[in-house]
């Protein structure tokens, strides 16, 4: 049975589609192995080959991976969010209700979304400081290591836009504070704080402008800066490992 | 035809400079469109002059708050005077504690007297003064984009 399975996988690895979809084609070589990863553009971004040891859960604890999977949870959840969310007012607060109480699994993918975001901002920083403590920071991961912050701030603003979408009483005085305190940066505070509500108050505007950053621009800034950073990686010599453990 | 310069200006590198130099102004062009584009022109919020029915609302020495227009009216012994209910913190909405005879901000603690002074907490100024005049039609106006000097007071 297992043998049957296995002939019509080689064969189906073999047709004319497969191989105009997958180059490396059937063969189990390690050339085979190296092609498959390297000629995936999803894939390419890893390295060919790994150390087994930077594979170990004591190397990274998977923070950086956990992170990358919240982020595929909260994308996810979030485009069925927004099939039942109108980013206007009062109606966002009426359609956040309605995720909780009339839509089928709503509350279910609303608190999805929430905890999620939550985690992301933990690991995240669980992340960094396992980074920090473990040195990997240190070159040629540098660059990298600034990457990261990036990822960071991208993080803390794709959190921040998120908070004020309920438009909850929550919501309305944490941005009315938050854009209070960009308002106190010198010379064009005051600017900043227009052009990013939109107004001079948390208004209809803003809610436009933050569902914006929040579902469009912040979320694609995000998987361009994560992908520079799985490709660095790579490009920095692989996972950072301690150089005194033996090798398994 | 002159060939003095033995620097050669080839056909390309004066296309470069066009194109870069285009880019740079398509550049500046951009950002300045885009800055422009992003400042809403027209605001749809609401006046900054707000209508609070007739004067004698507000008996002697009282504090009233109007959370709708988001100010207070204090009539005093020296007549009526308006301050404004937004924290000079972070802008929270402030609340009259008529038993602790204070204003109050939920956010951080800040604590004014009825004077608007700051008696507590992290607020940076004194809550704001605003303008109030009488209308035609005898109604108390409170303009709460005009902060006034804490002399003045609106005799009735």
């Amino acid at each position: 049975m297992t043998k049957a399975i296995e002939g019509y996988w080689n064969d189906l690895r073999g047709t004319k589609v497969w191989r105009s979809v997958f180059r490396s084609g059937a063969g189990s070589s390690n050339l085979h192995h190296a092609l498959a990863v390297q000629q995936n553009v999803f894939l390419h971004l890893a390295s060919v080959k790994m150390r087994r040891r930077s594979l170990a859960f004591g190397a990274t604890w998977y923070l950086g991976t956990l992170t990358l999977a919240t982020f595929f949870i909260l994308t996810g959840t979030g485009i069925l969010l927004m099939l039942y969310y109108h980013p206007s007012v009062p109606q966002a607060y009426a359609d956040m209700k309605d995720l909780q109480f009339v839509v089928s699994a709503g509350v279910f993918l609303r608190n999805l979304h929430r905890w999620s975001a939550q985690a992301m901002v933990f690991l995240v920083f669980a992340h960094m400081f396992k980074v920090f403590y473990r040195g990997a920071y240190r070159p040629p991961r540098e660059f990298n290591w600034v990457i990261g912050v990036v990822l960071l701030i991208i993080t803390l603003f794709l959190s921040y836009t998120g908070y004020l979408l309920p438009w909850d009483q929550l919501a309305f005085w944490a941005i009315t504070v938050g854009s209070n305190i960009m308002s106190a940066v010198p010379l064009f505070g005051q600017k900043v704080r227009f052009l990013m509500l939109g107004g001079n108050t948390v208004n209809a505007n803003a809610l436009l402008r933050f569902y914006v950053l929040h579902c469009v621009v912040l979320p694609l800034a995000a998987a361009v800066f994560i992908a520079i950073h799985f490709w660095r990686i790579r490009k920095d010599g692989g996972l950072h490992t301690e150089k005194a453990t033996t090798d398994e | 035809m002159e060939q003095e310069d033995t620097r050669e200006v080839t056909r390309r590198d004066s296309f470069i400079k066009l194109g870069l130099g285009s880019l740079a102004v398509a550049g500046c062009g951009a950002a300045v469109f885009g800055y422009e584009f992003l400042s809403p022109n027209v605001l749809y919020e609401p006046s900054p002059i707000a209508n609070l029915g007739k004067p004698d609302r507000f008996p002697p020495d009282s504090v009233t708050a109007d959370p709708v227009a988001g100010v207070y009216i204090i009539h005093a012994a020296e007549g009526l005077y308006a301050l404004s209910a937004t924290c000079t913190h972070l802008g929270c909405f402030t609340a009259w504690k008529p038993e602790l005879g204070i204003i109050a901000c939920p956010c951080h603690g800040s604590k004014f007297n009825r004077l608007g002074v700051k008696i507590d907490g992290p607020a940076p100024r004194p809550l704001p003064r605003l303008k109030i005049s009488i209308s035609d039609e005898g109604d108390l106006l409170v303009d709460r984009s005009t902060v006034v000097t804490p002399d003045q007071f609106l005799r009735t």
